[in-house]
């Protein structure tokens, strides 16, 4: 009897020996980001089905949020970025994307592009760091 | 008193053999290999507002209480017709049935509160499926204020807590955006166009076609005529193709066309669905609030937010005669 009982435990236990928790969206290194703005080497990646990639996150925690720098390496090139728009959670107020955005910079800070073709967090604007130049580019705001 | 007290400290005072004895009962039946610490000091942590009946009891038949001194306040019984389904207009006054965040007295509180911020922003009767119009403060924004418009998607958290969801597609790029609906940054929110559909929560519409959920930010509002009932939108919205957030097969989903999956999915569905859970009668009982006390928050709740909106009706009219 008690050989049938453990017999049964560990078939339910083998059943949920894996976690099923959801998906955080984080933005981490080596995930795929879209390219918001009109760069043409940003574009070339989205036709080629071959979007940037993440290599380095500009902050302790790792995981990107919106306002972060970001490394990319995208069309065999490396190129800095700004997070525009994230998947993760957010707090109340705060958009949330269906996709992760990313706007390209030159090392010099200077945005690659000359427009941003989605809506762009009005949190930004609160947020510390160069980006008022990205912010001029945007066309509308959430 | 005494009593009082004995509230403040929570049940620090019972005696210990009996907590023992309780516990003891209690962790044979939930102790189990992935208990973490946590779970576990969360267990003898002594409840807030917790009293024994015993205790109670003894305290009910006491002498002071039968003091000739001690005037009994006649409870104020006003009649109130409330609406049969009022529960589902405003869900978020139910408290949380989890017996671990119970407490009587924060929840009486927290609807105090929200009954003041009530009289300060309207908050209109409003459904999964609705499509709404919130204004929020934004410190930044030119006119200090912003405007998002969206279908509600989720409606969720109970109390001060309570938050909604506004989904739409702008140039293309799905946003999502939840709020509070007692945030004080709130200014005003508008329901453009009352109405429900076949599912609790649209999380289906992030895998499906963008037009599902774009809405201009333009969109006129819907008028309902008064009395009627709240329509149910029966649309049957087409996803795309897999790979998906979630697999939607396994959500018993009635807002969705048939989802076109190989056999082998809906085995799988049906082997981990737990069709016994529906008539499940402890589980209803542990997830729902007693009937009782659910007729009293309901009661007080319509009382109050009718007072409310006819005080603001009062004021609508005065101003216009002065105009």
């Amino acid at each position: 009897m008690n050989v049938i009982c453990r017999q049964a435990v560990s078939l339910t236990q083998a059943a949920r020996s894996f976690s099923t928790t959801s998906c955080l969206h984080e933005l981490r290194k080596l995930s795929r980001v879209r390219v918001v703005d009109n760069s043409s080497i940003g574009r070339a990646a989205a036709v080629a089905g071959k979007p940037g990639r993440v290599i380095h996150v500009y902050n302790k925690q790792e995981v990107a949020t919106l306002g972060d720098k970001v490394l990319l390496a995208i069309k065999g090139q490396k190129k800095r970025a700004y997070v525009v728009g994230v998947k993760q959670r957010q707090k109340a107020g705060v958009p949330r994307f269906d996709t992760n955005n990313v706007v390209l910079i030159e090392d010099n800070g200077a945005p690659v592009g000359t427009r941003i073709t989605v809506p762009i967090p009005s949190i930004l604007r609160s947020k510390e760091g160069d980006f008022t130049k990205i912010l001029s580019l945007a066309t509308k705001f959430v | 008193m005494a009593l009082l007290a004995h509230v403040a400290r929570g049940c620090s005072r019972i005696p210990k053999l009996q907590l023992e004895a309780a516990l003891s009962v209690r962790f044979q039946s939930t102790l189990s290999h992935n208990d973490t610490k946590a779970r576990r000091a969360r267990e003898l942590r002594p409840r807030r507002n917790y009293l024994l009946n015993d205790e109670v009891e003894q305290h009910r038949k006491s002498l002071l209480q039968q003091s000739p001194e001690v005037e009994e306040i006649p409870v104020q019984q006003a009649e109130a017709n409330v609406p049969r389904d009022f529960r589902h207009v405003m869900p978020e006054f139910l408290p949380d049935p989890n017996p671990l965040y119970r407490d009587r007295v924060t929840e009486k509180l927290e609807r105090m509160d929200m009954y003041r911020r009530r009289t300060c922003i309207d908050i209109p009767e409003f459904y999964v499926g609705s499509i709404m119009a919130v204004t929020m403060a934004d410190h930044h924004a030119p006119g200090k204020q912003s405007r998002f418009v969206g279908i509600c998607i989720q409606r969720s958290g109970t109390g001060l807590r309570a938050d909604f969801t506004l989904r739409n597609v702008i140039d293309g790029q799905g946003v999502e955006v939840r709020f509070d609906m007692y945030g004080a940054s709130l200014q005003k929110i508008e329901v453009l166009k009352l109405e429900q559909r076949l599912d609790d929560e649209l999380f289906y519409l992030r895998d499906a076609a963008q037009e599902y959920s774009t809405i201009p930010f333009d969109f006129e509002p819907v008028p309902l005529p008064k009395g009627a009932t709240v329509p149910v939108n029966s649309t049957k919205v087409k996803l795309n193709p897999r790979p998906w957030l979630e697999r939607w097969e396994r959500h018993e989903l009635k807002g969705v066309e048939d989802l076109n999956l190989p056999e082998k999915k809906y085995r799988r569905a049906r082997q981990v669905a737990k069709p016994w859970e529906r008539w499940d009668l402890m589980k209803r009982q542990r997830e729902s609030i007693n009937e009782d006390e659910e007729e009293s928050i309901m009661k007080e709740t319509y009382m109050e937010t009718e007072s409310t909106r006819r005080a603001r009706g009062r004021q609508k009219a005065s101003l216009k005669k002065t105009r």
